[in-house]
């Protein structure tokens, strides 16, 4: 550039001047890395199917997006990594065992029913996985509930208990068939029967930690969740221990009860996110049909995350009371 | 003792200068003084076209009781008085004086006699001191509150929370001595129970001069803050020392404090100690594209231009974009003709890598925005009231509260334009009540019309 070219050309924008580094895609970047562990430990746990659910499931979720928004003439978003996250954690919601083609609607459900069609990231009421896996769970409740591992061998080798075949340990309680659940070891590792990547709390805790410390997920909504419902389990004469580890607990206060768009935007109503979704999942485990409760409690607070976030509006600093 | 509660953001501080000496700027061969510098009444020139000038003399008379009067920062000839652009993008009348490089000092410069509290405060107009954090409000007017024997405080605001600019740091540490001064006529004339010098804890060296400074004052107090960003924001420091919540719409005298920039009281101070007003101002000069970043010291109404090119002018990528301010509320200059005026404290060049602005995204409700207002608002909804014109909306949610600190934008993933709909908001409510006004004087004036009929 010209000494005389200098200065010429100016750009004037609103300030601020500097931004942070931050954005969306990152922030959905760290938790897609914060997933895998847990991938990981789904695929030693239940074999190679595992990965070929999940990959399924995040390309059809990601194809759904692109499609959408082709036909809707919207701006293509798949660049921000939101329906990669989609697409797992639908498929951590899965039997391993689950049909493809259904895996594949189940990603419809997700990406067009419940995120497209009510405007897309930031604009969609209740979690899309969550929602697709509970509308799964109601269509197809035969291979929903199919436990049967085809894969045995890495699981044997790590726990030499047959743990993984068969029903889950939340479905035994409910049946009162204690003598059959797993040692609670076991479970924290997640060697048992259930969905592919719920069962390894010990990479859900690992992925939550990767996310506080990046600073994505507050403490508030997990911690709270899983408190209440270690608390709650054990005030109804339940073994509370099995109530932490034996169900969906982990990976719905680490990665679902902490969804942005779907759940309090307040550290305040973060805390009431995970105190009701902790005590309406403890409801829905011990006296409902379902032995599983956790997917419904995290959609029942989601519908009313409105209300939490008007409830907990910020003060202003000397606001004056109108 | 107090309940110590942060909220905001932490942005590289790039403090580069703060070491650096004030380097003098050589006169300039014309300055540009426009005669609004400061908020409330512009200046009235007082002199004409064709007419001599010498340095410090009044140039622009106070145009009403919040303004502040305007000195030649040069001694030379009045070339044009005119309407030039000004870094708001609003025009303002401008005196433009050819200097005659002698600087002859102006024959009326003397030391004012201060004796009471009237003195003082009649110097303190008369030395042109305005706000220099940033707002420039007259000095004058800020310190003569009508509850005097309720102040509590007087907080000198040294906490410079910009990235980039150490102007104010500059002055703590080399121009302690007028400080010093200002503090002492403060103490003297206005009696606050105390008197606190707020400095963020990255300014060490500023805190060490000033802590020796007052070494032997009791009512004076180093108070040292953690460097955050808005933290020299006045309802954030009033609430950081004292505890104290300003009420929306309240002044601050009206919880008994005072903030008051520390230039701004160097500045009378020195024009109470040997008559001198503010004509020249030391002024930031930093960037990613500037050659050799210093602290100048430059006559009022120099065009920036010769500040660039007094630091090493730009480095080969060039400027595109230059601001006037810190990096975080200053405002993009349109062209390097602009001068330096009175709240003028820093200058920066931004290369066109660092200019560029990625699209906003869709707010994801990652509540980011929440946690680091420093005023608690909640910018999303203000966001969505405005798109959606909804004027009680942005009531509810106090959009006029907002200080436009632009915390909020800064730290958005989404990088939504948040300051840009605030400001919009704040704009669009203010017509509104004009609107409701005028209509509600048309009726009346109906009403009296009907009635004489």
């Amino acid at each position: 550039m010209s000494e005389f070219e200098q200065g010429r050309n100016l750009t004037v924008s609103v300030s601020p001047h500097i931004r942070a580094k931050i954005t969306t895609s990152r922030i959905m970047l760290d938790v897609l890395i914060a997933l895998v562990p847990a991938f990981i430990a789904s695929i030693i746990i239940f074999g190679t199917r595992a990965a070929l659910v999940t990959c399924v499931c995040v390309a059809s979720c990601v194809i759904f997006e692109w499609l959408f928004e082709k036909i809707t003439k919207r701006p293509n978003t798949i660049g921000d990594y939101s329906a990669c996250i989609t697409g797992v954690l639908l498929a951590f919601n899965l039997p391993v065992t689950i049909p493809l083609w259904q895996a594949v609607f189940g990603s419809a459900v997700a990406i067009i029913l419940v995120k497209q069609l009510f405007g897309g990231l930031g604009k969609n009421f209740a979690n899309p996985a969550i929602t697709a896996r509970i509308v799964m769970f109601l269509a197809f409740s035969v291979s929903m509930t199919n436990w049967s591992s085809p894969y045995e061998g890495t699981s044997m080798w790590i726990y030499p208990i047959d743990g993984v075949a068969g029903a889950t340990p939340l479905a035994l309680m409910k049946n009162g068939n204690f003598d059959a659940l797993p040692g609670i070891l076991q479970m924290f590792l997640g060697v048992r029967g259930g969905c592919l990547g719920e069962t390894s709390n010990l990479a859900l805790l690992i992925g939550g930690i990767y996310l506080m410390i990046r600073k994505v997920i507050t403490w508030h909504a997990p911690l709270t969740f899983i408190v209440v419902v270690f608390g709650f389990s054990a005030l109804l004469g339940q073994d509370p221990v099995y109530h932490l580890f034996a169900g969906g607990l982990f990976i719905g206060a680490i990665f679902m009860a902490t969804d942005y768009v779907t759940t309090p935007q307040t550290n305040k109503g973060r805390l009431i996110f995970g105190i009701g979704a902790g005590i309406f999942t403890v409801i829905f485990r011990i006296y409902s049909s379902y032995p599983e409760g956790v997917s419904f409690a995290i959609l029942l607070m989601n519908i009313l995350t409105p209300y939490i976030n008007k409830f907990t509006e910020a003060k202003p600093l000397g606001s004056v009371k109108k | 003792m107090f309940k110590w509660k942060y909220r905001g953001i932490y942005p590289p501080h790039n403090k580069n200068t703060q070491c650096s000496v004030v380097r003098r700027l050589p006169t300039p061969f014309e300055v540009h003084i426009p005669m609004q510098m400061h908020s409330g009444k512009a200046a009235v020139p007082a002199v004409k076209p064709g007419d001599k000038v010498m340095m410090g003399q009044l140039i622009g008379e106070m145009g009403g009781v919040v303004s502040s009067p305007i000195h030649s920062s040069v001694s030379g000839t009045v070339k044009r008085i005119n309407d030039r652009d000004s870094v708001t993008g609003q025009k303002a009348v401008s005196i433009t004086i050819e200097s005659d490089d002698q600087q002859t000092l102006c024959p009326d410069i003397k030391k004012p006699s201060v004796r009471s509290l009237q003195d003082f405060y009649d110097a303190v107009r008369d030395s042109g001191a305005v706000g220099l954090g940033g707002a420039g409000y007259p000095a004058a007017p800020k310190l003569a509150i009508k509850n005097l024997d309720e102040l509590d405080y007087i907080l000198i605001n040294g906490a410079e929370c910009e990235p980039y600019v150490t102007a104010d740091t500059n002055t703590m540490v080399a121009d302690a001595l007028h400080v010093y001064v200002g503090v002492k006529l403060l103490l003297e004339f206005m009696r606050p129970k105390k008197i606190c010098i707020c400095i963020e804890d990255n300014k060490v060296e500023a805190i060490k001069v000033m802590q020796e400074t007052f070494a032997y004052d009791d009512n004076v107090d180093v108070c040292v803050l953690p460097t955050m960003y808005p933290q020299g924001e006045r309802k954030v420091l009033v609430h950081n020392i004292t505890g104290r919540i300003v009420p929306a719409g309240a002044r601050l005298a009206d919880v008994g404090v005072i903030v008051t920039n520390v230039t701004t009281i160097a500045v009378f101070a020195r024009y109470i100690r040997n008559g001198l007003p503010l004509i020249k101002k030391v002024v930031t000069v930093d960037g990613p594209v500037v050659g050799n970043p210093s602290n100048v010291l430059a006559p009022i109404g120099t065009p920036i231009r010769e500040l660039f090119d007094f630091c090493g002018g730009f480095t080969t990528e060039g400027p595109r974009k230059i601001i006037m301010g810190g990096p975080m509320m200053g405002y993009a200059v349109p062209s390097l003709d602009m001068p330096v005026v009175k709240t003028t404290n820093c200058l920066l060049a931004y290369p066109e890598s660092s200019t560029f602005h990625p699209p906003a995204t869709a707010c994801i409700k990652c509540g980011r925005c929440l946690s680091v207002c420093p005023m608690r608002l909640m910018p999303p909804n203000i966001e969505t009231a405005f798109s959606q014109s909804n004027l009680d909306a942005l009531n509810h949610y106090n959009v006029n509260m907002c200080v436009e600190c632009g915390s909020c934008a800064y730290i958005c993933p989404s990088k939504r334009p948040l300051v840009q709909a605030i400001q919009l908001s704040k704009e669009r409510l203010w017509l509104f009540k004009q609107e409701q006004k005028a209509a509600e004087e048309a009726r009346a004036a109906a009403d009296t019309k009907g009635v004489n009929r």
